[in-house]
C-alpha cells in the first residue's frame, strides 16, 4: 500500500533535485526559467482544450439530471428550485452552488453501525471544509501571483493581496524575519489543506484503499509548490524584483534571465510547470469536467421539454399487428377487441 | 434460506476493513447467494441479442466468443462517443471517497468493491489501459490494468451488484452517476451474451406478450376479472375495466407485477376501484392495454436500445387507441424511463394532447411534452380539489411510513405528491429518519433486475439500510405498514421485512386510497382489500 505514495513522493523529490541541481550545478537557468515554462503553458492550454473538446465531441443523448429535491408538478406543491431545477436559469444557480460551494459534497454523511444493530448517519463536513479551504486558498494564491505578471498591478489584485496579507506578525531575529511582508493566509491554508487531504488518504482505511499514485502525486507537488513559496517569502528571501522581471519577460515574450534569483525560485517555478503540464492528463481535469456533468447541468424539465438525441437510430420493435397476429384467436375468445376479425 | 445467518449474525459479520491486498490483486470470488443465474439462451435469442449461449457463472469457462476482447473494446469506444456522461465519468473521478459509504450494498456487505468509487474503478482501470496515454505508458502506476477473463468476471459480478439507485450520485461533487456506469457495463456484457436470466427472460416476455411476466392477452383479462370478483365481494360493487378500448380518454399503464403477485395485486385492485369511481362519478373513461401491459422496463437494465424497443409500445398503443394522454401506475424504474428517456427515444408524442385532468381542469404542465402523468400526481390533484369521497379511518389499523423508491426520487423528484395522498387517506403516518428518505432514500436492494431468488443474500444485505430505518420507526412508533410506489418494492420488500423487521407489511399507495374511497352504491365494507377486517369490524 505504501508504495502508492512512495512512488509519487519519489517522483516529486526527483523533480526537486532536477530543478535545484539543474540551476545550481549545471547553470541551466535558461532551460528552467524560459524554455520549460513556455512548454508547460503550451501543454496546459493545448491539453485542456484537447480534453474539453474530447468531452464536447461526445453526445448527450438523454437528459439524466440527478433530482435532489421536490420536482415542479402541481401548482400547490412547492418545488425545490435549485436541487431540482426546472429552468435553465435555475440550472445556472445549481451549477454555481456546485462549483463555488461544493453543494453535493456538503450533503456528505458518515455511516456507521452502532450498538451492534443500528445504522447511524453523522454529518461529515471535514472533507467539504478541507476541499473548500484547499480550492479557495489555491485560487487566492493564483490571483495574487498575478501581481508578478502585470505592470501596473490592477487594483483588484492589489486588493486581494492586501486582504490576504491582512494578518501581520512581527518576529525579528537573525534567522526568521516574519512580519516585514504581511503573512499570506492563503499560503498557509493551502499548505494545511494539502496536508489534511494527504493525511485522510492514508488514515481513513477505505480512502487509502481506493487511492492511486495519481492521487498522491498532485498532493505532493502542490505541497512542494506551497512549501517553496513560503520558504522564499519568509525564510530564504528571494529577490522579488528579479522574479517579477522574469515573469514579465515571459508574458511579454521578451524573456530574460535576471541575475540572483536563487535556486529555490527555480524549484518553485519548475513544480508549477510540472503541475501545469500534468494537469490536462490527470484527474485534475475535474475542474473542467464538473461544468459538463450531465447529471448536474441539465434542467429537470424532462417531461415538459423534449430532449433530442443526435444518434436516435430506429430500432426493431414488436408491433401491435404482430402481437395481434399471434394472439388473435385467444383475444377474440376472451372478448378483447381486435383490429382484424 | 435455511443455512442463512440470522439477522444479528449477519449484522455482526459486516466487516468494513479493506483486505490486506490491493484491490487489483484481490481476485474475484463469485459466491452463491450473491449472483443471479445466467440468461437462458432462448430468451437472448428471442430478442435477437448477440451470442446467446448456455453458461454458468460458477464455471471456469464462460464460453465467450473468440474475439470477445475486441468486441468489448469496440463497444467501449462506441459508448464513449455516444455518451458524454460515460466518457466524463471515466475521466474526472478524484477518488475523494464521499460516495463510499452511501451504497446500500457496501453498507450491508462491507465488500470494498461495492463502494461506488471502486465499482467504477473496476471499469475505469480498463478504460485507462485501452484509451488513455497515461494508462498505456505507466500501466498500473496510472491505475490501469488489462482486461482478462478474471477481470471480466469481476466486472460482471460487481456490476450485477449495483441496483442503479443513484444514491451515490447525489453525494458526488461532480455528479458521477454509478447507475450510468452500470448501464454501460451491462450493455457491454450483453454484447457477448452475458446477461442474467432475471433480466433477459422478462425482456423476451415483454417483447412478445407486452409484459415481463409473459401474461398473454386473454390471461391478462382473466387476472383482472378475478380482482373484479374479489372487489365485488368486498364492496358489493362490480367494476368494469376497459381493455384495448379505442377512443377512451386515458390509457393506463402499470407494471405487470401488480397484476401477478401479492401485495401488488391489492394495489392493482386499488387502481380498478379508483377508475370505477372516476367513471361513475365523473364519466372518465380509462382503458387498460394488453399490448402495452407493462410499465416497467427491464430493457433499461439490458441496453438503451432494448429500453427503447420495449418502451415503444406505450406511444404506439396510445396512438392506436386514440386516447388523449397516458396515465402511469406505481413503478420505480418505469418512471425513470418515462421521465428521462421516453420522449427522447420514442417521441415526439404529437398525436396526444397536453395532459389535463378532465375532472379538476388541472393542466399537468410538467408533463406537457411527454404526455404521461404519474398516478400519484393525478390522485393528489383529485384529492386537493376534493373530488374523492374518502374515509381515512378505514386505514386506522395501519401505522404507515413511506419508502421513497429510488427512481421516482433521484430520477424525477416526486416526494410530496405520494405523501399528500397517503396523509389524505390514512391517519397514522410517520417518516423514517431524514438521511434515509426523499433524495437520500435507500434502495430495497433488489432493483435493476436483481430481485431473483438465487441472490437472496445479496438482496437481504443490500436491503439492510432500508430495513434498519423501517425498524427504527417500527420500534419507535409501532409502524406496521410500509407504503411505496414501486412494483419491485412491493415484490421485494415483504421478504426484506420478514427477515429484518417482522410485523411490517408492504402496500402500494393506491391500495390505501382504495381502502378509504367510498364508492357510490357500495355496501358497508367490513374488510379492506386484503380481506382483513376493517378497524372496529373485527367481530363481524
Amino acid at each position: 500500500m505504501n508504495l502508492k505514495y512512495m512512488y509519487s513522493l519519489l517522483a516529486v523529490i526527483v523533480l526537486f533535485l532536477l530543478a535545484y541541481l539543474g540551476v545550481e550545478a549545471a547553470g541551466l537557468e535558461l532551460l528552467f526559467g524560459i524554455v520549460i515554462p513556455y512548454v508547460a503553458v503550451v501543454a496546459f492550454i493545448a491539453g485542456v482544450v484537447y480534453r474539453v473538446m474530447g468531452w464536447a465531441r461526445s453526445a448527450v443523448p438523454f437528459p439524466i439530471p440527478s433530482t435532489c429535491g421536490q420536482q415542479k408538478s402541481l401548482p400547490w406543491i412547492k418545488p425545490n428550485k435549485f436541487d431540482n431545477p426546472f429552468t435553465p436559469g435555475a440550472v445556472v444557480v445549481r451549477m454555481i452552488l456546485e462549483v463555488c460551494c461544493f453543494r453535493s459534497l456538503f450533503r456528505n454523511t458518515r455511516n456507521s453501525i452502532q450498538e451492534g444493530s443500528k445504522l447511524a448517519f453523522q454529518l461529515e463536513i471535514w472533507l467539504w471544509l478541507g476541499a473548500l479551504a484547499f480550492h479557495y486558498a489555491f485560487l487566492t494564491v493564483i490571483v495574487r501571483h498575478l501581481r508578478l505578471f502585470t505592470e501596473p498591478v490592477p487594483a483588484m489584485i492589489k486588493m486581494v493581496e492586501t486582504v490576504d496579507s491582512f494578518f501581520r506578525l512581527e518576529v525579528l531575529s537573525d534567522v526568521v524575519r516574519i512580519g516585514v511582508p504581511g503573512i499570506y493566509i492563503s499560503g498557509l491554508v493551502l499548505l494545511a489543506a494539502v496536508t489534511f487531504l494527504f493525511i485522510r488518504r492514508i488514515v481513513i482505511p477505505h480512502v487509502k484503499y481506493i487511492s492511486l499514485p495519481a492521487d498522491f502525486f498532485p498532493l505532493f507537488l502542490i505541497f512542494g509548490i506551497a512549501f517553496t513559496g513560503i520558504l522564499m517569502r519568509y525564510f530564504s528571501k528571494v529577490n522579488i524584483r528579479a522574479a517579477k522581471e522574469l515573469a514579465l519577460g515571459l508574458v511579454s515574450f521578451h524573456p530574460t534571465i535576471p541575475q540572483g534569483i536563487g535556486p529555490v525560485f527555480y524549484v518553485h517555478l519548475f513544480f508549477v510547470c510540472i503541475l501545469l503540464a500534468y494537469f490536462p492528463f490527470s484527474k485534475l481535469m475535474h475542474m473542467g469536467g464538473v461544468f459538463l456533468s450531465p447529471t448536474r447541468n441539465l434542467p429537470c424539465n424532462t417531461r415538459a421539454v423534449r430532449h433530442v438525441n443526435p444518434w436516435n437510430y430506429p430500432v426493431e420493435v414488436h408491433t401491435y399487428e404482430e402481437y395481434e397476429e399471434e394472439f388473435r384467436e385467444k383475444m377474440i375468445e376472451a372478448g378483447l377487441p381486435v383490429e382484424k376479425e | 434460506m435455511s443455512d442463512f445467518p440470522k439477522p444479528d449474525e449477519l449484522l455482526s459479520n459486516i466487516d468494513r476493513t479493506p483486505p490486506q491486498t490491493d484491490w487489483m490483486d484481490t481476485p474475484v470470488n463469485i459466491r452463491k447467494g450473491m449472483y443471479c443465474y445466467a440468461a437462458n439462451p432462448k430468451s437472448v435469442a428471442y430478442t435477437h441479442l448477440p451470442f446467446p449461449h448456455q453458461w454458468n457463472p460458477m464455471d471456469e469457462d464462460w464460453k465467450l466468443p473468440e474475439n470477445w476482447k475486441e468486441i468489448l473494446h469496440e463497444g467501449f469506444k462506441v459508448r464513449l462517443e455516444r455518451f458524454r456522461s460515460f466518457k466524463l465519468f471515466m475521466d474526472i473521478c478524484v477518488r475523494c471517497g464521499a460516495c463510499a459509504d452511501k451504497c446500500h450494498f457496501f453498507i450491508g456487505t462491507g465488500d470494498p468493491k461495492n463502494m461506488p468509487v471502486l465499482r467504477a474503478e473496476l471499469l475505469r482501470s480498463i478504460y485507462r489501459n485501452d484509451f488513455t496515454a497515461a494508462g498505456k505508458i505507466l500501466g498500473r502506476l496510472a491505475g490501469a490494468r488489462p482486461l482478462t477473463v478474471e477481470v471480466l468476471k469481476e466486472l460482471w459480478y460487481y456490476f450485477f451488484q449495483c441496483t442503479e439507485c443513484r444514491r451515490c450520485s447525489i453525494f458526488c461533487p461532480y455528479g458521477i452517476d454509478t447507475a450510468e456506469i452500470t448501464m454501460m457495463a451491462r450493455e457491454l456484457f450483453n454484447l457477448i451474451g452475458l446477461n442474467i436470466d432475471w433480466i433477459a427472460t422478462p425482456v423476451a416476455n415483454c417483447y412478445r406478450t407486452g409484459n415481463h411476466l409473459g401474461i398473454q392477452p386473454h390471461a391478462f383479462k382473466d387476472m383482472l376479472d378475478f380482482f373484479v370478483d374479489d372487489l365485488e365481494e368486498i364492496t358489493g360493487v362490480r367494476v368494469e375495466p376497459n381493455f384495448n378500448k379505442k377512443g377512451a380518454d386515458i390509457l393506463f399503464i402499470t407494471p405487470s407485477g401488480d397484476v401477478f403477485a401479492d401485495p401488488g395485486t391489492y394495489t392493482c385492485m386499488g387502481y380498478l376501484l379508483l377508475f370505477h369511481y372516476l367513471k361513475e362519478v365523473y364519466g372518465l373513461d380509462v382503458t387498460w392495454s394488453t399490448y402495452a401491459s407493462e410499465g416497467g422496463n427491464f430493457g433499461s437494465f439490458t441496453s438503451h436500445e432494448m429500453m427503447k424497443r420495449l418502451n415503444s409500445k406505450m406511444y404506439a398503443e396510445a396512438k392506436r387507441l386514440g386516447v388523449k394522454w397516458i396515465l402511469g401506475g406505481e413503478c420505480g424504474h418505469m418512471w425513470r424511463v418515462i421521465n428521462q428517456y421516453m420522449d427522447t427515444m420514442n417521441g415526439p408524442a404529437d398525436f396526444l394532447e397536453e395532459p389535463v385532468s378532465p375532472i379538476t381542469g388541472t393542466k399537468f404542465e410538467n408533463a406537457k411534452s411527454t404526455k404521461m402523468v404519474h398516478l400519484s400526481e393525478f390522485t393528489a390533484d383529485l384529492i386537493k380539489h376534493g373530488k374523492l369521497n374518502l374515509d381515512p379511518s378505514r386505514n386506522d389499523n395501519l401505522i404507515l411510513t413511506y419508502h421513497d423508491s429510488c427512481n421516482p426520487s433521484r430520477g424525477m423528484g416526486m416526494f410530496d405528491e405520494p405523501r399528500y395522498v397517503i396523509q389524505s387517506v390514512a391517519n397514522n403516518f410517520y417518516e423514517m429518519p431524514p438521511n434515509t428518505i426523499r433524495e437520500q432514500t435507500f434502495c430495497c436492494g433488489s432493483g435493476s433486475g436483481l430481485n431473483a431468488g438465487e441472490n437472496m443474500e445479496l438482496r437481504l444485505t443490500g436491503g439492510l439500510p432500508r430495513a434498519n430505518a423501517v425498524k427504527h420507526v417500527h420500534d419507535k412508533y409501532g409502524v406496521n405498514m410500509l407504503a411505496t410506489i414501486c412494483a419491485i418494492d412491493r415484490a421485494a420488500l415483504p421478504t426484506l421485512m420478514d427477515y429484518w423487521v417482522p410485523g411490517v407489511g408492504v402496500t402500494g399507495v393506491t391500495e390505501m386510497v382504495a381502502n378509504a374511497l367510498i364508492l357510490p352504491g357500495e355496501r358497508e365494507r367490513t374488510t379492506n382489500l386484503r380481506g382483513e377486517p376493517l378497524p372496529g369490524m373485527e367481530d363481524e
